[in-house]
């Protein structure tokens, strides 16, 4: 009897412990663009992610991670389908992505809906981290109005007094020139006209035309990708760089230089990376992705790397425990990260608090020559967690 | 709006009409003239500009050429293509309805999707403008206008002239002319009907390659990028009346006057301006500004 008893308590203490030795490997969904004006962006965030789990040995709170992967095609409209399937079909343990605004706002409708974990890479849309926040909705990236606010704050002390604005018509273009005017006309200029396009055009002629006759002293411009190549090369090709600077968020020049080349050179954008910080965790980032990828990391490969340091640090904190909301949470919020882009650490809204760097094309490389903005939090309005 | 806006915007607009209806011009042989509603017709101009982009480099190695080799190989390519693709697919088409065409030709779409993902993936990729035609003119003093854009007008009207001449003035538009109407009757007066038909087809198609691969260097190559020209172009060839050459020429240009001014003038409303102007001229004409064969 006693024997069975002892043995019997013996299999008690190594039953838990051998079920914690053994936990699933964690699932991540990645819903990125993968196809599109936005594929290059998607790839790297996916590099980034992937590489910061390569680093800690495929293993991130103990737990080993498989993708699940999806196109999101930067269609809003296929998004709600596309997220669902993940988290109903796949059962992802937390979701990652995306990189359009309109798409992600989507994600986050259903994430909170559903409670499931979603860590935004880059889009910005402000209603995110403003209205729609949740406690589990975390951004590694930025929100739309950030960069436009510390970019407007430079054009007026530059002594810009009237300006021009250009992007598409969705969420993201219209808080980045949002965030632009503000910080723009509280600095003393005006902004005289918004032109936009509908998303992802890239027939701009009729609208250079337009900034040609009016000949503001600046052109703020918000495009990304392949749009923000092409932009930047029409603008070049219609001989307005010449008489009229323009400007933008990073997004503008940020793994586009390659094919943007000579029309860019110069051109002043505002960001929260840039190309030689020359920290040393910068460095060491930029050398191992170099030597993963042959190819040199943009500010969307530090998003996504970060992405995958916010999941590591809540998962250290829950123990692998992904379903432990709160105090996931609470380890995000009360972290200092140490990111290739500097530290930041996150507001209360989930969003990233950070410097935003002056950056000026040279050669290939968006060279940080000053701040643009200290430790900017975005204004979060009508976000309400605890 | 100065009076020299006003010019260079008018000049952006017949520049953007002309590059329509060279895309509408395909899809007004197919759909208009032979009846087939194409709507894979997009596709062949999205495959016109990658085609632009994978060949010029090749052609540039192979032969030291530049953009109007690589036009040329592009053109026969595609209507090598659509000789074999009217042969394998569309010559079933042309007796059944409508619904059948839609559902064969929108599985086309998914087809060559896939077949230009697998090929050259999903990037967006941009085409160089050769070096004699990258130059600017000075229109005002700010202003400057790339040579290229006139270099498409030239090319829109050029080609818009020989359809004009090859459907109106020579015997084989009058065989094809006659053969939309009835196929039975030209048939049995001994013309080779389908081969006729195989003809026009591989052209059509080829028209819109062709507008693909001038358009790239102005609008970017990317997945998808035939979904969007291929609504406009519908709404070109119904403005302008199904079936005629010249109705889409001027449709296209009054869609490209309303684009560009609507951008610029009526900017919270541009996206939509077009169909309104499509209902309005249907309301006043039912069957488009001009009859076919007109």
């Amino acid at each position: 009897m006693k024997g069975i008893k002892y043995s019997l308590v013996a299999l008690a203490m190594v039953i838990p412990s051998a079920f914690a030795q053994s936990q699933p490997p964690l699932k991540v969904g990645m819903m990125l663009p993968y196809s599109g004006t936005f594929a290059a962006l998607g790839n790297a965030i996916d590099n980034g992610f992937q590489l910061y789990v390569k680093e800690q040995g495929g293993k991130i709170g103990g737990r080993e991670i498989t993708y699940v992967r999806v196109d999101d095609e930067s269609e809003p409209s296929k998004a709600t389908d596309n997220i669902n399937k993940l988290i109903k079909r796949d059962n992802v343990d937390v979701v990652i992505g995306t990189v359009h605004s309109g798409v992600a706002m989507a994600m986050a409708k259903v994430a909170k809906e559903t409670g499931t974990t979603l860590i935004i890479p880059n889009a910005g849309a402000d209603i995110i981290t403003g209205p729609m926040c949740a406690k589990n909705i975390f951004r590694s990236s930025f929100s739309n109005s950030q960069p436009g606010v510390a970019m407007g704050e430079v054009a007026a002390k530059k002594g810009y007094k009237n300006a021009m604005t250009i992007t598409w018509k969705y969420a993201a273009g219209e808080e980045s020139v949002k965030g632009f005017k503000e910080s723009f006309e509280k600095g003393g200029g005006k902004v005289t006209k918004e032109l936009t396009l509908p998303f992802p055009g890239v027939e701009f002629q009729a609208l250079l035309t337009e900034v040609a006759a009016a000949k503001p002293d600046v052109v703020y411009s918000f495009f990304a990708g392949g749009g923000a190549v092409k932009f930047v090369k029409d603008y070049a090709a219609a001989g307005l760089n010449k008489t009229i600077p323009l400007v933008g968020p990073g997004f503008l020049t940020d793994g586009t230089l390659e094919a943007q080349g000579e029309s860019a050179q110069g051109m002043l954008t505002a960001l929260h990376y840039g190309d030689n910080l020359n920290i040393k965790r910068d460095n060491e980032f930029r050398l191992a992705y170099a030597k993963q990828y042959k190819l040199q990391p943009d500010v969307y490969a530090v998003q996504g790397y970060d992405a995958a340091q916010m999941l590591a640090v809540g998962l250290k904190a829950t123990k692998g425990d992904i379903s432990k909301k709160d105090d996931f949470a609470k380890a995000i919020r009360s972290t200092k990260f140490d990111s290739p882009r500097g530290s930041f650490t996150m507001s209360n809204a989930n969003n990233p608090i950070q410097d935003f760097y002056l950056r000026q094309v040279v050669g290939k490389e968006n060279k940080v020559i000053g701040i643009a903005s200290k430790s900017l939090a975005d204004p979060a309005r009508g976000c309400n967690i605890q | 709006m100065d009076f020299s806006t006003f010019l260079i915007q008018s000049l952006n607009s017949v520049q953007y009409g002309l590059l329509l209806f060279l895309v509408a011009a395909g899809l007004t042989l197919i759909f208009g003239i032979m009846g087939v509603i194409n709507l894979a017709h997009g596709s062949f101009y999205m495959m016109g500009s990658y085609l632009a982009f994978a060949l010029s480099p090749m052609v540039a190695e192979a032969f030291g050429g530049g953009l109007i080799s690589t036009f040329i190989i592009g053109i026969v390519i595609a209507i090598i293509l659509g000789y074999i693709l009217e042969w394998m697919f569309y010559s079933y088409l042309y007796e059944r309805d409508h619904l059948q065409q839609v559902l064969m030709t929108y599985g086309l779409i998914l087809v060559i999707e896939e077949i230009r993902s697998i090929l050259v993936g999903d990037d967006v990729h941009g085409v160089a403008i050769p070096e004699w035609l990258s130059a600017s003119i000075q229109l005002s003093e700010v202003m400057t206008y790339p040579v290229y854009r006139l270099f498409i007008s030239g090319v829109c009207i050029l080609l818009a002239l020989a359809m004009f001449f090859v459907l109106s003035k020579t015997k084989l538009g009058m065989m094809i002319r006659a053969g939309s109407v009835n196929r039975e009757m030209i048939q049995s007066l001994g013309v080779n009907i389908k081969f006729l038909y195989r003809i026009v087809f591989a052209a059509g198609i080829a028209i819109a390659a062709f507008a693909g691969m001038v358009a790239a260097p102005v609008s970017s190559v990317y997945p998808g990028m035939g979904q969007g020209v291929l609504i406009i172009c519908f709404v070109i060839v119904v403005i302008g009346g199904i079936g005629s050459i010249k109705g889409a020429l001027i449709a296209s240009l009054l869609i490209g006057f309303i684009d560009t001014f609507g951008k610029v003038l009526l900017p919270e409303v541009a996206g939509v301006l077009v169909y309104v102007f499509m209902a309005m001229i249907l309301l006043w004409k039912p069957s488009g500004l001009f009859k076919a064969g007109s």
